[in-house]
């Protein structure tokens, strides 16, 4: 398969989670939505470290997922802070810092 | 073959990242997720990634799926308000969405990346394999490394602070630890409910 089939899946993939990101509302699905924005990220990166024979974008690939691991720990602790203190788990609702 | 693998790859990846935002129980979309990240290895061991796509199995379907799976049932279903802050945004966004399908298609046809349209250089003798992945990060990308580490570190002791008990909480449990007896009476729920509530003024109470 040609490295562009991986690069448009890659862009439907991130086009789909922008999509979930903007229409829902639980924080736990939002995770959820940055997730599939991060495997697009990583597919690409994939993709063209086959097209290019290089191996540095799978190197980056893996540091890619390493921050995502970082990222859902935090949020995830972020939304069990939320629950133990009785907020609405709602993005809307969460608009204290709001200027 | 390929091809097949990767339009079947391609499928399962789509519709697990379809299943997810359309769902309506967050532990559904957990599960959608499973079968999204399970596609898209595949389609990983296609582009001669092997080491990359057996650390998205252990690391995402392993590790962090078990821990959004925790948290889903640790803070149960809620529901969607139907509320918006923006008029439409329920309509609008599935649009913006293709919009920028469209406009990521056509900067990465359009492009003049003299890799597109072949299939790419014959790879060498272990390519993506973990012995080339290991020399790579323990020569050339030590630093990325040792930085990598360090951010893990500094994750965990941060989601121990945040998700941990409060001081007056975890003074509170040890005098209820310290009695006699197990009291009932004196666990810090109503205080947590009244610190609660305020915030919860402070915080959707805006107009």
């Amino acid at each position: 398969m040609a490295v562009e089939w991986y690069l448009v899946l890659s862009s439907l993939l991130f086009a789909t989670g922008a999509a979930g990101l903007l229409i829902r509302r639980n924080p736990l699905v939002i995770l959820l939505c940055l997730e599939l924005m991060l495997n697009a990220g990583n597919l690409a990166l994939l993709a063209f470290a086959r097209s290019l024979g290089d191996m540095d974008g799978q190197i980056f690939a893996l540091v890619v997922m390493v921050v995502a691991a970082c990222e859902v720990v935090i949020g995830l602790g972020l939304i069990v802070a939320m629950y133990r203190r009785r907020l609405p788990l709602n993005v809307d609702d969460m608009r204290g810092l709001r200027g | 073959m390929v091809a097949v693998a990767f339009f079947a790859g391609a499928l399962g990846a789509l519709g697990g990242a379809v299943a997810v935002i359309a769902l309506r129980n967050p532990f559904y979309s957990v599960l959608a997720l499973i079968v999204h990240l399970v596609s898209l290895a595949g389609l990983f061991l296609l582009l001669h990634a092997e080491f990359v796509a057996a650390a998205q199995i252990v690391v995402y379907a392993g590790a962090i799926v078990v821990l959004y799976v925790f948290v889903a049932a640790y803070i149960g279903g809620v529901e969607e308000s139907l509320w918006e802050p923006i008029p439409g945004q329920r309509l609008l966004a599935p649009l913006l969405a293709a919009s920028l399908f469209v406009v990521l298609s056509i900067a990465i046809l359009g492009t003049g990346l003299s890799a597109l349209g072949e299939r790419g250089p014959e790879i060498q003798l272990g390519f993506g394999t973990p012995s080339e992945i290991g020399t790579l990060l323990l020569e050339r990308f030590l630093l990325v490394f040792e930085l990598v580490s360090l951010l893990l570190l500094v994750a965990a002791v941060a989601a121990v602070v945040l998700a941990g008990r409060r001081r007056e909480e975890a003074a509170g449990a040890g005098n209820g630890v310290a009695g006699p007896a197990a009291r009932p009476e004196v666990r810090p729920e109503p205080a947590r409910a009244g610190s609660g509530l305020e915030a919860d003024h402070s915080g959707g109470g805006a107009p």
